[in-house]
């Protein structure tokens, strides 16, 4: 479970990663998705809001790449625009998850005892509802929306770093060196810091990545739910809710924000176990 | 005063079986300047005296009796004081060089790390400190293994690292735990006599732990043999090796491997293997694997018999062994 190495200290990793074949493929999708996150900040076809009610419904054509939606709107712009939203969703909820779940599992891991039960008793109350149900039980009591979605999200990441967290960091702490600077006159907290902290990095990093993917597919099923991103924010998941009405007519506007959901997760997973692989102990020392 | 004074200390772990003493009993002092040797098999209690010592028995350990650094009692002390004299006052180096590094820190900032935490000095000073000390333990070219991590450096020198990060701060004491049991043989030697020297230097007081017989001949001027975590016989190491008083005491000696050419005979071994901590005997706990057991031997633990000047054996048959050989 211990990571002898974090990944950027290691020369030859970039070597390693790209004869690593899921690692790059991982790379390249979740790149080309970020690219069009950012690209769609300065340039999309058209603009993603901007509705041409003559141009409804339209299949994919030289002037509408991926075809228009009920309300004449440009699909590939709603995409790119869309991944801006996906992407958000994502960082925050990932970064609300993990600082507090690693705080957590740190803090039980170094006191041990009862507070480690207590803190591992809760994050398994937590981690008992689905995500979609903490959502809809947030979203029931303070109304939908992307900042209360993300915060659902953000909930039941925090048990999941939690748990993760004090495995590793409990195996960190029974090894040598752990005795060693107590017996250098370290405390609990220095020592969690100092030592068990950059031990357990690449772990929380490889599972950063899987949860950036779960959390995506969370905040698009949110969405579509009518729970999460509101209109006229593009949203992939509300996108995909939209299609709905015209799946016979137009099964293309279902079809393309489904490919978007799935190439960005697929393209995180292929990361995280590409970057699992990379950091490998027994390859990370060889550094 | 002697500097540090440990009595009836007792620690007693949960095991799978219950609750065990791993130490029993167990009492000595020891002075600046005093070498002091602590011998026995695996699992006998050693290292968990040490720890002890250091205050960093695992957490459903439960100790008894008193240990006194400088007169001040340490089984009663806070996390937070006994943090203050860790690595300050006292100071220990471990068996596995390998691992007793933190993997992902540079050497220079894993010894200078006492120097800021007990001494207040700044990163810089400590720093210019933590070179002179790697160079003291002899590691070559220490400007440059600064800046390196554990993992480029060869046990010997891992444990050149460990004496320097256990020297940082002058330590009164220094518990050595088997500190070269994982050398090659030639580097044994060398980091021994480097031991040895830091100590006379410094005046500090030594602790040092090791199964192996000829460790503690060459290096202590006093020791105890340890066995079921009682001491079963402590003196000045020349008499005890001169007039060794206890059966075990001569079975560990028996066994030790010698060198020369191969012999068709086996190595000698004492039959049995150590009891288990939580059905340790009521009696000696030797008996079971003794030569020499009467049935009083089970009546309960043998009194320490004086056996010379400050040598002192557990066992009821000590007179008639000493005599008959």
């Amino acid at each position: 479970m211990t990571v002898a190495a974090t990944p950027s200290a290691a020369p030859g990793f970039a070597a390693r990663a790209l004869r690593h074949p899921s690692f790059v493929a991982g790379a390249v999708l979740t790149g080309l998705i970020v690219l069009m996150a950012l690209v769609s900040y300065v340039w999309t076809p058209h603009p993603p809001l901007e509705m041409t009610v003559s141009q409804r419904l339209k299949p994919p054509s030289e002037a509408w790449w991926l075809g228009t939606d009920a309300f004449g709107r440009d699909v590939a712009s709603l995409i790119m625009a869309g991944a801006r939203n996906s992407i958000l969703v994502g960082v925050v909820a990932v970064g609300i998850g993990m600082t507090a779940g690693v705080a957590f599992g740190l803090y039980a891991s170094a006191k041990r005892g009862w507070t480690e039960e207590i803190v591992m008793r809760l994050s398994d109350f937590v981690f008992a509802f689905p995500a979609i149900l903490s959502a809809v039980m947030l979203t029931a009591l303070a109304g939908a929306g992307t900042a209360n979605s993300i915060i659902a999200i953000g909930i039941f990441n925090v048990p999941v770093f939690a748990r993760i967290t004090r495995a590793a960091a409990n195996s960190v702490w029974a090894r040598e060196f752990v005795l060693a600077a107590r017996a250098a006159g370290k405390g609990g907290f220095r020592i969690t810091v100092e030592h068990v902290l950059p031990n357990i990095v690449s772990i929380l990093v490889v599972q950063a990545t899987i949860q950036f993917a779960i959390a995506i597919l969370a905040e698009a099923a949110l969405s579509y739910l009518g729970l999460g991103t509101r209109p006229p924010d593009p949203s992939w998941g509300r996108m995909l809710n939209e299609a709905q009405a015209h799946i016979f007519r137009s099964p293309t506007l279902a079809v393309f924000p489904g490919i978007a959901i799935a190439l960005s997760v697929l393209g995180l997973n292929l990361l995280g176990d590409g970057l699992r692989d990379l950091i490998d102990p027994r390859l990370a020392r060889k550094r | 005063m002697p500097l540090l004074e440990v009595e009836n200390l007792t620690v007693t772990l949960a095991t799978n079986r219950g609750p065990g003493d791993a130490v029993r009993n167990v009492a000595f002092a020891l002075d600046r300047g005093e070498t002091l040797g602590l011998v026995g098999e695996s699992g006998c209690g050693k290292s968990i005296t040490a720890l002890a010592l250091m205050s960093l028995l695992p957490e459903r350990a439960r100790i008894a009796g008193s240990i006194r650094l400088d007169g001040r009692e340490l089984t009663t002390l806070g996390e937070d004081q006994l943090c203050g004299l860790r690595g300050d006052r006292m100071a220990m180096i471990f068996q596995e060089p390998m691992t007793s590094l933190n993997p992902v820190q540079t050497i220079g900032r894993q010894v200078a790390e006492p120097l800021i935490l007990h001494k207040g000095m700044t990163r810089a000073a400590a720093r210019e400190r933590a070179l002179d000390l790697l160079d003291r333990v002899g590691l070559p070219n220490p400007a440059a293994r600064l800046d390196q991590f554990p993992h480029q450096l060869s046990g010997g020198q891992r444990q050149r690292v460990m004496i320097a990060m256990a020297l940082a701060c002058d330590p009164d004491l220094l518990i050595a735990d088997e500190p070269t049991t994982a050398l090659d043989v030639t580097i044994q030697g060398q980091i021994l006599d480097l031991i040895l020297d830091l100590v006379e230097e410094r005046g500090m007081a030594l602790l040092l732990i090791s199964h192996d017989l000829g460790v503690i001949a060459e290096t202590t001027q006093r020791m105890m043999v340890m066995y079921g975590g009682s001491v079963v016989e402590a003196g000045p190491t020349a008499e005890v090796f001169a007039r060794m008083a206890h059966p075990y005491t001569r079975g560990l000696f028996a066994a030790r491997p010698k060198l020369g050419p191969a012999t068709e005979t086996p190595l000698a071994t004492i039959a049995g293997v150590v009891p288990e901590l939580a059905d340790l005997p009521p009696g000696c706990p030797f008996a079971n694997r003794c030569p020499l057991m009467i049935p009083p031997c089970n009546d309960g633990l043998p009194p320490p018999l004086p056996m010379g000047p400050d040598h002192i054996s557990r066992c009821i048959r000590a007179r008639e062994l000493v005599a008959s050989a």
